[in-house]
């Protein structure tokens, strides 16, 4: 085995193997299970006990409304509104809804009466609101005369599909946005997952070598550069480990979850919606659903997930290696992690700013066209982009010096971890790292 | 000869670590790598062992240029060892000894002998953050032999050692030097030197100041002391015939123009009826030796513009 597959070897192994691993690769699936599970079953808790509501509709808009969120409506019959509020003190039933007749048809405003000495719930009586509305709304239409299915006419749906006037090949929809994002999210989340933990990782690890002294044992077997590049590598693939298992671990979280609370309605899972707001119509979600789902598989899947991961690759060895580098140029002392690691942390926050605001006004401006080619940026903005379809050599372009960056990088921080790591008990500025480059052998 | 040291230069910027240095090691011997602190030992030893590489000159192991194969046949204990904590004794000497160019089944069976040799067999599996530190020491010397270099650098092995593992450590030294690995052996502590080392080179502010077999080094640093003591009483006239440099009772040290001179300063005594009951040559300690070539020199610091 060569020496740089047994340093891989071991940094893989013995973390892999450590307890805190472990347990937390099997414990962020688990806390998800039970986010889930609370969050279904807070939405499927019933706010208070059932109410005994009394109807009272003086102008007979209304008659009967549907039980609902434990609210029972009772007809008033011929009961007098004196004669319920006695009722209600009485705690026979809970309260009063009394609906005033409408008077004219023009006021927009109509306001219905609760008598009773508990507070209504708000989601109760958002739930009352929307009723009342919709019954109002059809005695409206009866009244008026008006044909249903002519006013159900009048609502249209407006999308702008943007057609190239020169050229052939794929158009952009509303939708494309929505997929790009969603693309250069998870990129941008991944990387910065691994970049923070795995490429932190690297660092605390060649300090760790650095401060107990081990590595000028490890120095005369082994070439400092292949003890970096071994180390970027294995840190590297346990981050890979983590991932592949939470995203398997989840994936049977969500397959579990129906079984535990017997389906998820998908309504509920919605926010509570503020009084008035009228629902979203099911069939118009689907119809939503239907075209994201469109232009998910309309997207040149092969070439993006080859570019993925390259650009993950590429992203994680710039900035894996930075990392080492500096973790050589640190002393015992941990408080300087902190200024040293800072100037490595914002490109990948500015990466993300850039796609997030620059990207979902224009996504092909000059600054993201820049910082997709940009190769401290590119592995975030660029998968963003390819959603986008951009000009090929703009991606074959951003591709190529994704990787000689990556190249770059890790040959740069080699020349700085080899002379880093050997100097003890100095506080290091950026001026003599700086030096270190230039280094002879 | 296993190592030759030619002409080395080693420069940190401007700062001129190793001057010029060239000094042979010879082949099954003990060789003594002293001098103060920062006076480029560690620059020298990371040059042998190719950590590091010479600005100028050259290396040879065995006649043949450092190379990337070198550092295989080279066992290495640096002053500042560590060991992964986290690891298992087994996995860790596992471990080294492959990058040493072991196969798996070579470096089990060497650290399964020297783990019987020590009487730590049930170690194998133990977490090296588990062991006391003496028993850290003995995994860390372990791994520095457990692939039979020809050569062996010990940098300061006997600090933090306790009393026991120091002679168990030392008479495993000897045992290799006796079965043919040569030593290169670094330190400031001169009563070690004295005790195992056959040669020496002495480095300050970077240059070879002091280089030679133990016994011509003393030889050539000796002032013709000799200590006499003796029964009866001393003439008086004694002290205008020899230059005493200590007298004492019934004992004096005594400074002879030339070492041929002792059988005089021995007759003259005899004759004057005194009974000798002590006679001996002073030779220097490296102590002195070390102090006054150190302190003789005051080279400025080197400084390549």
């Amino acid at each position: 085995m060569s020496k740089l597959s047994l340093i891989v070897r071991r940094e893989y192994l013995t973390r892999v193997t450590k307890k805190s691993f472990i347990i937390g690769t099997l414990l962020a699936p688990l806390g998800l299970l039970v986010y889930m599970l609370v969050i279904v079953g807070l939405t499927k808790y019933e706010s208070g006990s059932e109410i005994k509501v009394a109807l009272l509709d003086e102008a007979g808009m209304v008659r009967q409304l549907p039980d609902d969120k434990g609210v029972r409506f009772l007809p008033a019959g011929n009961k007098t509104l004196d004669q319920l509020k006695t009722e209600v003190r009485e705690k026979q039933i809970d309260g009063v809804l009394r609906i005033p007749p409408l008077g004219n048809f023009q006021k927009k405003e109509h306001t219905v009466f609760y008598y009773s000495d508990n507070k209504l719930a708000p989601e109760k009586s958002s739930v009352i609101e929307r009723k009342v509305a919709k019954k109002i709304r059809e005695f409206k239409i009866d009244s008026l005369q008006l044909d249903p299915k002519a006013l159900e006419m009048l609502e249209t749906d407006i999308a702008i599909d943007p057609e190239k006037v020169t050229g052939t090949g794929e158009d952009d929809s509303k939708y494309t946005a929505g997929v790009g994002l969603a693309i250069g999210g998870i990129m941008a989340f991944i990387m910065f997952f691994m970049v923070t933990m795995y490429g932190a990782m690297v660092m605390r690890s060649v300090m760790e070598e650095k401060t107990n002294r081990i590595v000028e044992v490890m120095m005369s077997s082994v070439r400092p550069f292949d003890l970096m590049l071994g180390k970027i590598i294995g840190a590297g693939a346990v981050g890979l480990t983590q991932v592949v298992a939470w995203v398997v671990l989840s994936g049977a979280v969500m397959f579990i979850v129906p079984f535990f609370v017997g389906g998820i309605d998908p309504a509920q899972m919605q926010a509570p919606m503020t009084p008035g707001e009228v629902p979203i119509d099911p069939e118009q979600m689907e119809g939503e659903a239907f075209r994201f789902m469109a232009e998910i598989s309309k997207q040149n899947w092969p070439l993006i997930i080859f570019a993925f991961i390259i650009f993950f690759l590429g992203g994680y060895f710039i900035y894996s290696s930075l990392f080492a580098a500096i973790g050589s140029a640190m002393g015992d002392d941990l408080g300087e992690s902190q200024s040293l690691t800072l100037p490595v942390m914002i490109p990948i926050i500015l990466a993300f700013y850039i796609t997030a605001f620059a990207g979902m006004r224009n996504p092909d401006s000059g600054l993201m066209v820049f910082a997709s080619m940009f190769p401290l940026f590119s592995p975030i903005v660029m998968p963003f982009r390819m959603a986008f379809n951009p000009p090929w050599w703009q991606i074959a372009l951003s591709l190529v010096l994704v990787v000689a960056a990556a190249f770059f990088f890790v040959w740069l921080a080699g020349r700085i971890y080899r002379v880093g790591i050997l100097l003890y008990g100095k506080k290091v500025t950026f001026r003599e790292i700086g030096k270190w480059m230039f280094y002879k052998g | 000869m296993i190592l030759s040291i030619q002409n080395v230069v080693k420069t940190y910027g401007n700062y001129t670590a190793v001057d010029h240095v060239s000094f042979d090691v010879p082949k099954g011997r003990v060789f003594g790598l002293l001098g103060p602190n920062g006076a480029g030992k560690t620059s020298l030893i990371r040059m042998i062992t190719t950590i590091t590489a010479p600005d100028e000159g050259a290396i040879y192991l065995n006649g043949e240029k450092l190379n990337e194969r070198t550092p295989e046949k080279i066992g290495y204990m640096p002053e500042e060892r560590g060991l992964y904590k986290k690891m298992k004794v087994g996995d860790h000497l596992l471990y080294l000894a492959q990058l040493k160019g072991l196969s798996d089944a070579q470096a089990k069976k060497q650290i399964d002998f020297w783990l019987t040799k020590f009487d730590i067999k049930d170690w194998w599996s133990k977490k090296i953050e588990d062991l006391s530190k003496g028993m850290q020491q003995k995994i860390q010397f372990i791994a520095t032999i457990v692939h039979q270099p020809p050569l062996l650098i010990l940098d300061e092995p006997f600090t933090g050692l306790d009393p026991i593992n120091t002679n168990l450590i030392k008479d495993e030294i000897r045992q290799l030097n006796e079965a043919g690995t040569s030593i290169i052996f670094s330190t400031h502590r001169m009563e070690q030197v004295e005790e195992m080392c056959d040669y020496i080179v002495l480095i300050n502010h970077g240059k070879n100041v002091l280089y030679g077999e133990v016994q011509d080094i003393k030889n050539q640093y000796k002032q013709n002391l000799f200590r006499v003591e003796w029964q009866g009483e001393l003439p008086s006239d004694f002290g205008q015939q020899f230059s005493i440099v200590k007298e004492e009772n019934h004992a004096a040290t005594v400074k002879l123009e030339d070492e041929s001179q002792s059988n005089e300063l021995l007759r003259h005594l005899i004759q004057k009826g005194l009974r000798i009951t002590h006679f001996e040559e002073i030779l220097p300690t490296f102590d002195e030796i070390f102090i006054r070539t150190v302190a003789g020199e005051h080279h400025p610091m080197h400084k390549v513009s």
